[in-house]
């Protein structure tokens, strides 16, 4: 098929015709659907804020099963297309293998989406996210997210068949470039995580049309963290990607050993799928030692690898920022760091939300033991609000700031609202995830309308600083929401109304990426070394609340009734 | 030259690590197994774990114990819909129905004492959420959980439901009393 290829003049990014398309409309259903998971979630927030409390309990229901949804699902794995289709087609210059099968993948996604919503609206699957059995949801509502799947499926093939392409039309020489490494890392937890999803899902779907009879809930909630858990494993690896990206673009950065990333990723591939049994640890189903094999990832080795990527990602700007000169004490290089760029700025918040609050809790919540303490409480989406959103959503929307000029020729508007953006919704999401896990760790449910549990035979009053988080919630809950808000309009209102920007050179083939030459590789890895001494005391200020917190939790553990 | 193009070192694989690098490595890879063995330390030592003993079971067996249990060891009713408070034998066996949406029946405990506590559900995943104590169990269907508890403190506790469970999962509040 002939296709052309675009050289941005800002970017020096070779963008190929079918795969910017591609990563145009990919990118665009996903803020779309990120305004309508956006909306539900200011309503599942004024619900929660006890002193509020909008909406009555059924519609509540349905709009946090939306939410779920919209968020988790659709916006990031639209978003995550664009991403492969970026980290194939485009940093290996390159054609897009098969772009109607790529197409053909992305309306099944739109169609499924549509279906699994349309399904949820109409009031007969408020089942939530995870819509354990026996609780059945109207069967479009299943059939809905299998299309998804096949979708996100096909649009991974078409990622595999590019570098395919790339190897054999020789675009590149040598090793794929570690952004795509990260990519491929992601696809690959893709197939098997759709996989599992349509283990589950396919035999659901039949159980909510009445061809199957039943179907174990132990099993269910097993076979189906194959697919939930596994899912934000797959944003991890991308959004590790992105900072790696964003490093690269910002500062020239180059990792500080690709050995060490590269095999940080293939970490995630090899131990990450045992990670999904951490939602089994309060189950009756599964023995202990079952648990304790698979909570610790099989000894821990995909915490370890986020630990070498929390390390090695600002220690690859911090080596950058010092051979331009930014010698001085610990913190020069980061100080000095273009924190008016929202493209640093909310890459940043992103990593130390994810690695201090995200992590951290994780770990904890994962914890065989400690889990009792936590399980299905409020701090359970504490927990996955500062990965899944000051994680991945905020380094996808950072990186949409560099996307919209190079990838949409759009300038952005309004430049003093994008500086703030990421502050605003980072800091504010944060400590949204803080105070929810403060409710939660005070007993508090997660997915409860009532926090007064009005109709029950019995009463119970919540601690007083309960409400107080509850109240907290609300207050930086609907802040998060004005922050994510201002993103979309500043992202929608640049591409329909920000300056035109000069597409570059369009030429019939692509221009191959330059091969190093012995001379240039042999100063590259000579005597450019450079130590990173504010990277480690960051890594071991990580380190030390780590450890105080992990513990503090044990102590809390001490105190409530024996169990055995 | 940067995470975006091909390593410049083709033979990236034979470059040295950093020393500080590795050190980070040896740390995260030590506080990992650290982690690990806490698991296993407190399972030896701890006080804390939660039991190992489940059995496949139907909301008609279960149901069956239960109701058999409450029969032979209700000591009064409370509420207006007559839940029947029932005292667990000391040491004994105690059964806790989860369904929609009540936690049923009222268990009465003694403090110090060790109950075998029979958790399942009627219907649809339950969650037994024991406040103020905060402790957190999964409840499902078609299997019955044997959870040994020891009270340590008098008082009346709460069992809230926290598995989104249908409407009136708000409303699916219990009652625990330890004397």
């Amino acid at each position: 098929m002939a296709t052309t290829y675009r050289t941005c003049p800002v970017s020096g990014l070779q963008f190929e015709d079918q795969a910017e398309k591609l990563m145009r409309w990919n990118a665009v259903a996903g803020v779309l659907w990120l305004l309508v998971g956006g909306i539900t979630a200011l309503l599942v927030i004024l619900t929660r804020w006890p002193a509020i409390k909008l909406l009555p309990a059924d519609q509540f229901y349905l709009i946090l099963t939306a939410h779920g949804i919209d968020m988790l699902i659709l916006w990031i794995l639209f978003f995550e297309m664009a991403v492969l289709y970026f980290a194939s087609s485009t940093l290996l210059r390159c054609r897009l293998a098969t772009p109607k099968i790529a197409w053909l993948g992305f309306w099944l996604m739109v169609i499924g989406g549509i279906t699994t919503n349309i399904a949820i609206f109409q009031g007969e699957s408020s089942v939530m996210f995870t819509s354990y059995v026996p609780m059945q949801a109207a069967p479009h509502f299943y059939l809905g997210i299998i299309l998804v799947a096949v979708g996100a499926l096909l649009g991974v093939a078409v990622f595999f068949g590019t570098l395919v392409v790339a190897k054999k039309d020789r675009t590149y020489q040598g090793s794929l470039p570690l952004v795509t490494f990260g990519a491929l890392t992601a696809a690959i937890i893709a197939t098997f995580t759709i996989l599992a999803g349509a283990g589950i899902l396919i035999p659901t779907f039949l159980w909510s049309v009445g061809l199957i009879k039943e179907i174990d809930a132990q099993l269910y909630r097993m076979v189906w963290w194959g697919l939930g858990h596994s899912s934000q494993q797959i944003n991890v690896a991308a959004h590790v990607s992105v900072w790696y990206l964003t490093a690269a673009v910002i500062f020239g950065a180059k990792p500080l050993s690709e050995k060490v990333s590269r095999f940080a990723f293939l970490l995630y591939i090899l131990f990450l799928q045992l990670a999904s049994a951490h939602h089994l640890l309060s189950d009756p189903g599964m023995s202990a030692e079952w648990k304790v094999l698979n909570t610790s990832y099989f000894m821990y080795f995909a915490v370890m690898a986020s630990m070498i990527h929390g390390f090695t990602v600002p220690g690859a700007i911090e080596a950058a920022q010092r051979r331009k000169g930014y010698t001085n004490g610990l913190f020069e290089w980061l100080r000095k760091a273009p924190w008016g760029n929202p493209v640093f700025s909310g890459m940043f918040i992103s990593l130390v939300s994810f690695g201090f609050l995200g992590g951290i809790s994780g770990v904890v919540l994962g914890t065989e033991q400690i889990n009792m303490l936590m399980h299905n409480t409020f701090y359970v989406p504490g927990h996955f609000h500062t990965t899944v959103v000051t994680g991945t959503t905020l380094a996808f929307m950072s990186i949409t700031y560099l996307l919209v000029p190079v990838l949409f020729r759009r300038e952005m508007i309004l430049p003093k609202l994008c500086q703030i953006q990421p502050y605003l919704f980072g800091i504010s999401m944060s400590v949204l995830g803080l105070v929810m896990m403060g409710a939660g760790t005070l007993g508090v449910s997660r997915r409860h309308w009532d926090m007064a549990f009005s109709g029950a035979p019995f009463q119970y009053e919540w601690p007083g600083a309960a409400y107080l988080m509850m109240g907290l919630t609300g207050i930086f809950g609907v802040i998060a929401v004005i922050g994510g808000g201002l993103w979309i309009l500043l992202v929608v209102g640049s591409l329909l109304f920000g300056r035109k920007l000069d597409g570059g050179k369009v030429a019939d083939r692509p221009t191959p990426i330059p091969a190093n030459t012995q001379a240039a590789s042999a100063v590259a890895h000579g005597s450019d070394h450079v130590g990173v001494p504010g990277t480690v005391v960051l890594a071991l200020l990580l380190l030390v609340s780590f450890v105080l917190y992990y513990f503090v939790n044990w102590k809390y553990l001490s105190e409530v009734w024996l169990l055995s | 030259m940067s995470a975006i193009l091909p390593p410049s070192d083709r033979l990236w694989w034979k470059q040295p690590i950093d020393k500080v690098e590795w050190a980070w490595i040896g740390i995260a890879f030590v506080w990992g197994m650290i982690m690990f063995v806490m698991m296993i330390y407190w399972h030896i030592y701890g006080k804390q774990n939660l039991s190992n003993e489940a059995y496949k079971t139907s909301p008609e067996m279960f149901a069956a114990k239960a109701e058999k249990f409450i029969a032979e060891n209700t000591v009064r009713t409370e509420t207006e819909q007559q839940i029947p408070v029932v005292k667990v034998p000391a040491g004994g066996d105690g059964y806790l129905i989860a369904r929609l949406w009540a936690w049923y029946p009222i268990l009465e405990l003694e403090k110090g004492q060790t109950y075998k506590i029979h958790l399942s559900s009627m219907d649809y995943n339950h969650g037994f959420s024991l406040q103020p104590v905060n402790i957190n169990i999964q409840v499902i269907p078609g299997y019955e959980h044997v959870v040994k508890m020891t009270p340590t403190k008098e008082g009346t506790y709460a069992i809230v439901c926290n598995e989104y469970c249908g409407i009136g999962h708000h409303s699916m509040l219990g009652r625990i009393y330890v004397k």
